[in-house]
């Protein structure tokens, strides 16, 4: 692992009404790493996720990223054309909802393709080459590239949602609950393709989860939140099988075999 | 005339649409938001049209309205009645002598010149419309020059019909900066956009837009490069005056399948079959 951050984020602090969504939060995502951030609803998870990408500005405190030429960015000082262009291309964002992020009305191929041609590719014949490969690498039967994205199911609208994001091969992806809503078996399977992906690709991944057992099986490190602060932080099984916090341990003794 | 106006618009509203035309000439196919006037027409009958034109109108011009390529059409007739009444401007049917060109729906056959302004009636100015509800969302499109969405269209209808689908309206991008609406004109005429020498404006008046292209800029209509642009036309000639490289109106003749083929551009139609040019339906009339 290089000893470079591709992210981090130092004393994040964000006051929504009377609520601290986040108090001095700091976050460090080296290059391919996954990193899980879990906590209870409300402790300031999704929050952070959009202040990490940009999407939200904190009151306080900065993000920086290291771009593929090795710069470091101020993330929320970055001008809006510069931001697009990252969201874009080199970072991707996974919605819980796959609906929020695919266009419903077009077709499976056109929602893979689409992120392409923002960045400018204009050979079609290439673009629905690229789509079919993607619909493969996700377990999507590539016979239904032209299918519009409503006739799929929910496990299906995932997975789409994954070649969507990952056809510019982005080095970062948010991910906000990717797995939320699935059944159980479908859950599995999904994972297995993020885990699989992720590693082959080296993308590096922020996941918010509220789930242990999926923080358990992908990440490589974890932070836990509560209430806007970030109580604990490390390696996935030193801080599950070993959690020093009283809120940690309460969270992992609540969760059967986690 | 005495008590009126020159051109119906006042001269204030008229400094504002000037302004505007400006801004727009200035940043070519950029939507400027204008303070569009009630008009003595309904919305959708050129309306943004006919203040551009009152707006650049002078004394010496001599203007041509055109509807769907024809002369003698309401639109075109009421329009350039109006504005004989209102400017005591002369008025032409011929392309060839007008100096301001008011357009729904066509570019006239007869290559425009540097000395010339073409006025066209806008009815929807925002290309993106259809693809992005928001009005919000397709500004900030435009600030970012973010136009994956107009391929994803593009691709979606090579997807579905093996070919791009769009007949009229089909989007262009000017002067490789902005992506634009070229008005409901067939896809036919985009090319006589690129470069055009006669300067180009578009009003569109319940949307309160004015765009432009000045002469000579370069407009390219999107495609892929395995799929590239091809206007789409009827393989025919025309009937009237056997025309094969001009837009062709298709007219049904009788209740039996009978239909007849014919320059949608009635005054370039005219001036062909004055230059002794016999269509199919010309030589059977001929014979009979």
């Amino acid at each position: 692992m290089s000893d470079e951050t591709l992210l981090s984020a130092r004393g994040l602090s964000l006051t929504l009404g009377s609520v601290q969504a986040l108090q001095t939060v700091d976050v460090d995502l080296w290059p391919g790493e996954l990193l899980a951030i879990v906590g209870e609803s409300g402790s300031g998870k999704t929050t952070l996720l959009n202040v990490l990408s940009g999407r939200r500005a904190p009151d306080a405190g900065a993000v920086w990223y290291r771009d593929p030429a090795g710069r470091l960015q101020d993330v929320h000082a970055m001008p809006a054309p510069a931001l697009r262009t990252l969201h874009r291309s080199d970072w991707g964002f996974v919605h819980q909802d796959p609906r929020q992020n695919l266009r419903m009305s077009v077709s499976a191929g056109g929602n893979v393709g689409e992120r392409l041609m923002a960045q400018g590719a204009r050979h079609y014949g290439s673009i629905r080459d690229a789509a079919l490969e993607w619909l493969e690498q996700v377990e999507i039967d590539p016979a239904r590239i032209d299918d519009l994205p409503r006739t799929f199911s929910g496990g299906m609208l995932q997975r789409l949602q994954i070649a969507r994001t990952l056809v510019t091969h982005p080095r970062l992806v948010f991910m906000d609950e990717p797995t939320g809503g699935l059944d159980v078996s479908v859950q599995a399977r999904l994972l297995d393709l993020i885990r699989s992906l992720v590693s082959r690709l080296n993308i590096a991944v922020v996941l918010v989860t509220h789930d242990i057992a999926v923080a358990r099986l992908l990440a490589h490190r974890i932070a836990v939140m509560q209430r806007g602060r970030v109580v604990e932080t490390g390696l996935t099984d030193q801080v599950l099988d070993d959690p020093q916090h009283p809120y940690t341990q309460l969270l992992v003794s609540s969760v059967l075999n986690a | 005339m005495i008590g009126y106006n020159f051109a119906y618009l006042d001269e204030q509203t008229k400094r504002m649409i000037r302004r505007a035309l400006l801004k727009a000439v200035a940043i070519p196919g950029h939507q400027v938001p204008f303070g569009s006037r009630e008009m003595p027409l309904p919305y959708g009958w050129g309306t943004g049209g006919i203040q551009v034109t009152a707006s650049v109108l002078g004394q010496q011009d001599v203007l041509k309205v055109i509807d769907q390529g024809a002369d003698d059409t309401t639109n075109a007739v009421s329009i350039r009645r109006f504005f004989a009444r209102t400017a005591g401007v002369r008025t032409t049917t011929h392309t060839a002598d007008a100096t301001v060109i008011q357009t729904r729906h066509r570019i006239p056959e007869t290559k425009l010149r540097d000395d010339q302004i073409i006025v066209y009636q806008v009815p929807q100015p925002e290309p993106l419309f259809r693809l992005e509800p928001s009005r919000v969302e397709t500004r900030r499109m435009h600030g970012l020059a973010d136009y994956g969405l107009m391929h994803v269209k593009l691709y979606e209808d090579i997807a579905r019909y093996g070919q791009i689908s769009i007949s009229y309206d089909y989007p262009v991008m000017v002067n490789g900066r902005y992506l634009m609406s070229p008005s409901p004109i067939p896809s036919f005429d985009n090319p006589k956009m690129d470069r055009m020498p006669a300067l180009q404006l578009f009003g569109a008046g319940r949307e309160k837009r004015i765009y432009a292209i000045p002469p000579w800029t370069e407009v390219r209509s999107l495609d892929f490069e395995d799929h590239p642009f091809r206007p789409i036309n009827a393989p025919h000639a025309c009937g009237l005056c056997g025309a094969t490289d001009a837009y062709l109106d298709e007219v049904v003749t009788d209740d039996r399948g009978g239909r007849l083929f014919v320059c949608s551009d009635t005054d370039h139609c005219a001036e062909r079959r004055a230059a002794g040019h016999v269509g199919a339906e010309g030589m059977k009339e001929a014979a009979e």
